[in-house]
This record gives C-alpha cells, structure tokens and sequence, in this order.
C-alpha cells in the first residue's frame, strides 16, 4: 500500500462513527469486519490486539472532535440536554468532518446543519436554532479581524451610491427569543480551556447551569468585539435591517430604502433613527475605512 | 556555546508551555521565565484577545512556536493556506526555530486533528523529509520535528522508530525536538528500551527536548500531559542531556493544570541534569 492509500485507509477506520457505548465498531456499514481491517495493518501486541490498538485512536478521534464543538456551544448542550446534544453533535460531525487544519472552525456550519436537520432539535427547535447561531457569532466576533474603523472624514464623502464594509467581526442576527440572556447566563457559568494534549481518555462533563424562562420575542442582536471583549448589543428593527443591507453590500440608499420599506414612521423620525443608527455604528467602529480590505 | 549546529539556543534554558489558566497570574507577577512555548494554532487568528495576550507576553518574554497541526507525514500536497498563516505569525512572535510533529493526520482535505504514526517505511521518509525541506524553506526559519507518542505498530514497518526518526532529520536536513515522555511511553506500548532510543537518536541534531506526564492504564500509558514528571523519564532526559549536552528543555502540562507556579517549580527540577552537563562541558574544554 503507497502512503496515500494507508493513510486513506486508517482515516476511514479512526473516523469510523462509534458504537452507542462509545466502542469502536465490529463491522463496517458494508459488513466487514474491522478486526480483519485492523489486523490487516496494525500489528497486535502481548496486551492489545490490532482492533483494540485502532480502537484506541478511533475513540480519541470522536472525543477530541465532540469535545471541541461542545466547547463552542455549552448553551446549546443546556437547552437540549446531555443526550440529545451528543447525538446531534455525533450526527453533524459525521455529515461534516473537518476540513480545517484548526479547531476553531469545526463548528461554523452546525447552525446551517442544524436547520437541515430539525429532527435533531425536538420540539425546541426555534430556540435551538437561535442559540446556536447566537454561540457561534460569539466564536467569530471573538477572534476575527478589526479592520481600521472609518474617521469622521471618511463619513462626510458618503453619499445614496456608497457602499460601506462593516468589521469583520461584526454579526448581526434577527433572533425569535431573547437568548442573549440565556447563552449569558450560561457563559457566565464556563470556565475556558486551552489546548488539550494528545490524549483524551473519556468525555468530560460539565455542571448544567439553571436556564432563564424564554419567551418568544422577536430580538435583533449586534455581536461584536470592543477592546477585546465580545459584546451582545440589541438594535432597533430598522438599524438591523439598515446595517444588514450594508453588510450584503447595497448602497447606502437602497439600504436605507429597505430597511423603511414597511416603517410608519414620518420622514423626520426616519431621519433621526438612521442618525442614531449612524452614530452608534461609528462610535463602536463598526464601519471600515474605505480601501482597508483590498 | 551551542551544542550543536542545529541548537544555537542553548541560552534558551528551560521554557514553560503558554496555557490560558496562567494569564492572570503571569501578567500581575510577572514571573522570571526564560521563555514560553505557544501553541502556534492557538494564535493563528485574525484578531481579537489572542493575538493581544501574545503581544503582550513578546514584550516581555521569549516565545518559541510549537505546532500541531502540520502533519509533515501526510502524504498530499502542503496546505500553503496554513503556511501562509503561519508564516505571519512567524513573523509576529520572531521565533528563533519552530517544531512540530514527526506524524501525519490529515488526507483528502480532512483533518483527524490528531497526531497519528507513521508506518516507518523509506516511502515515508521521502515524502515526510521533501515537506520539512519545503516548510523550512517556506517560512525562512530551523524546524525542528518531534517524536510523537503511539499506540500502534505497522506492519508495513521496516525499521525502528529512532532509525526512521534519524533518517527523515538527514535527508530533511533539520533538528529533533525530542520528546523524552513520549519515547517512554512509546517504549511502555511497543516493548522496546526507551534508553536505546535515547542512546541511537541523532544527537548531534537535537534543538530542543520536552519533557511532561503520562499516565499508565491497565494494557497502555498514554501521553495526557496531566501531572509531574515521572523517575523513568528524568532518567532519560539524563541521559540525553549527558549526551546533547545543554539544550532548551519545556515542560508540557496541558490537562487538570495547576498553578502556574507548581508547573514552573516543576519544569525547573531540569536545572539540575543541565547544571551537571554544563560543568562536563566546560570541564572537556579546559
Ligand atoms: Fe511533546
């Protein structure tokens, strides 16, 4: 075998999803039998046969990967508890292995598999959904760039036609409940852990923090860094559609269009909301300076 | 003086891993180290407190990078992405050398996220030593690679880990971190003389040496990196310090941490092998 192939080869079997009790499989979804596979290429010692040798790096594989998402989303694994988190982050790993050299990215598509996949949610799949989407826009607010904000003089250049670029870092997100509080409160409850070493011998546990009641409201939800610190900031309907026009890419005017496409409100009260908007926005630095991302 | 040509960091002293639970204590101590080893992946963002808490160490501390996630054993083309990053950060922190692991773990664009063995094949050692030449050239800087620790063997295999190890270093042409806990470990799973390893190692190549904890279970030790150093493997680092001579050593301590004061009392139990190896060689030189 060329090293390409046995490497393909113990990928396939290391990967290989786990039996419920966590053991590696005896047979493969094809039916064969994986101590022929691994006795196939590994060699067994004097305490270990060949299957329990792979079976070794097999389940270090599935705890350093469900390990390392859980870690990004202790608000989610809250809401759904222990055992239906588990399977569903079994569920997203197998549908989508790594394909970053980083751990950090492993879980930004669970909140679009997630949504593919609402069976793995029960019957709180909205607030599911919501929370997930909420943990992950604090992992990207958390370590993405912060581009040099635009100066006062940038501002005044604006006109209908411009075209802003927002930081990075910023994620805007229309939530159905006010789960701010809840991933706060569970946040709040989380110590943080580094890098682990080449070992992982079983699943940690974490305490289960007590969860605010959630009522269905509609919240419209600024996550961004300030000073290095990552910050929920709730907005006003219209500066979250002003400000989620802008990040699309539409001009300013059309931005500005669509955000009051549905507004009752007279052209003066529009004017000082997109005044607010503009101010708040500026002051936070979330506008960069024209040229910065080329 | 340095010990060898591929250790002009003997000075370098004994280093202590860069963990998130030491922060506090080391900015408000400010503790004397003589440097820290970071995790390179931990750093390789961009932005936010991360790159600031690093910015902040350099101005105060040597760094020396450590990855794992470079996989010099998978056998597809580089990831140049990730070089690409980590060369930025080569250029942040100034590392002096940079090592990671003698292992593969990824293929087809898929990441095991784990330090996986080599089969020990002349195949391996081509394609392991043509991507060392090709990141040392790339990102202008010594690497160093480590022995990993295993709980496998191969049978396609067709010579010992310290013969393969000294193989893909020459024909790379770089230094060995060698990790002196993962060799016993190696030698507890596989059945082999951890002194062997240590007496066979090319030590004229040697950069750097990690020392750490592991723990034993009833069929296999594993690497966990979670308590103090044990007897079987200050003998070893010994030995090889008998042999390198001085060389910059790092304790790794990544799970159940304690303070960073009891990691540092710990790393610094090295002292005393480098003291004696330091007064040999001064004694050859008179
Ligand atoms: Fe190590």
């Amino acid at each position: 075998m060329n090293l390409v192939d046995f490497q393909r080869r113990m990928f396939e079997d290391v990967s290989r999803p786990l039996t419920r009790e966590w053991k590696t499989r005896i047979q493969t979804d094809e039916g064969e039998s994986v101590a022929a596979i691994a006795n196939s290429y590994i060699t067994p010692n004097d305490r270990l046969t060949s299957f329990e040798r792979l079976e070794i790096y097999n389940r270090q594989y599935w705890f350093r990967l469900i390990d390392a998402v859980s870690e990004d989303f202790p608000a989610l694994q809250a809401v759904l508890g222990a055992r239906r988190f588990d399977s569903m982050i079994l569920g997203y790993l197998v549908d989508t292995p790594s394909t970053s050299f980083s751990l950090r990215d492993l879980g930004a598509s669970l909140p679009k598999w997630l949504e593919r996949n609402p069976h793995h949610a029960g019957s709180r799949l909205r607030l599911a959904l919501d929370v997930v989407a909420l943990e992950w826009a604090y992992v990207e607010a958390f370590d993405r760039a912060a581009l040099p904000p635009m100066v006062e003089s940038d501002l005044h250049q604006l006109n209908d036609a411009s075209t802003l670029m927002l930081q990075p870092h910023l994620q805007l997100l229309k939530l159905s409940y006010p789960v701010d509080e809840l991933v706060l409160a569970v946040h709040r409850g989380q110590g943080t852990s580094d890098i682990v070493s080449n070992a992982v011998v079983d699943r940690k546990r974490k305490v289960q923090p007590r969860l605010p009641k959630m009522q269905r409201s509609n919240v419209y939800l600024a996550v961004h860094r300030y000073d290095n610190s990552v910050y929920y900031r709730r907005l006003e309907p219209e500066a979250y559609e002003l400000l989620s026009g802008l990040q699309k890419g539409r001009s300013l005017g059309a931005a500005i269009a669509e955000a009051f496409s549905t507004s009752g409100d007279s052209a003066e009260e529009q004017a000082a909301k997109i005044q607010q908007c503009f101010a708040h926005a500026a002051e936070l630095g979330w506008f960069c300076r024209p040229g910065v991302a080329d | 003086m340095p010990a060898n040509r591929f250790n002009g960091f003997t000075d370098y002293g004994i280093g202590v891993g860069l963990r998130v639970p030491h922060y506090e204590h080391i900015f408000a101590e400010r503790p004397v180290v003589d440097w820290f080893e970071i995790i390179s992946e931990n750093y390789m963002v961009d932005g936010g407190r991360p790159l600031k808490i690093l910015d902040q160490i350099l101005e105060q501390y040597r760094v020396v990078q450590h990855g794992v996630s470079m996989y010099f054993g998978s056998a597809q083309p580089a990831n140049y992405e990730h070089l690409r990053r980590l060369k930025e950060l080569v250029k942040r922190t100034k590392t002096p050398w940079l090592s990671d692991h003698l292992c593969w773990g990824s293929v087809d664009g898929r990441y095991t996220h784990d330090l996986l063995p080599l089969p020990y094949t002349f195949e391996a050692i081509r394609t392991t030593a043509r991507r060392i030449r090709e990141v040392q050239d790339f990102l202008e800087i010594p690497i160093s690679v480590e022995n990993v620790s295993s709980y496998v063997e191969f049978q396609e295999s067709q010579m010992t880990e310290w013969e393969f190890l000294n193989e893909v270093v020459h024909e790379a042409d770089c230094g060995i971190l060698l990790d002196v806990n993962n060799i016993y470990v190696s030698s507890q799973n596989h059945g082999f003389d951890p002194f062997e390893y240590v007496n066979s190692v090319a030590a004229d190549r040697v950069a750097q040496i990690h020392i750490a904890g592991h723990s034993k279970f009833e069929k296999y030790t594993l690497d966990t990196h979670d308590h103090p150093v044990l007897d079987p493997v200050w003998r070893m680092y010994a030995r090889a310090i008998e042999r390198v001579g001085p060389t910059a050593t790092l304790l790794e301590w990544d799970d159940n941490i304690p303070s960073f004061e009891e990691v540092h009392r710990e790393a610094l139990k090295a002292n005393q092998y480098l003291a004696a190896a330091a007064s040999k060689s001064l004694e050859v030189l008179a």
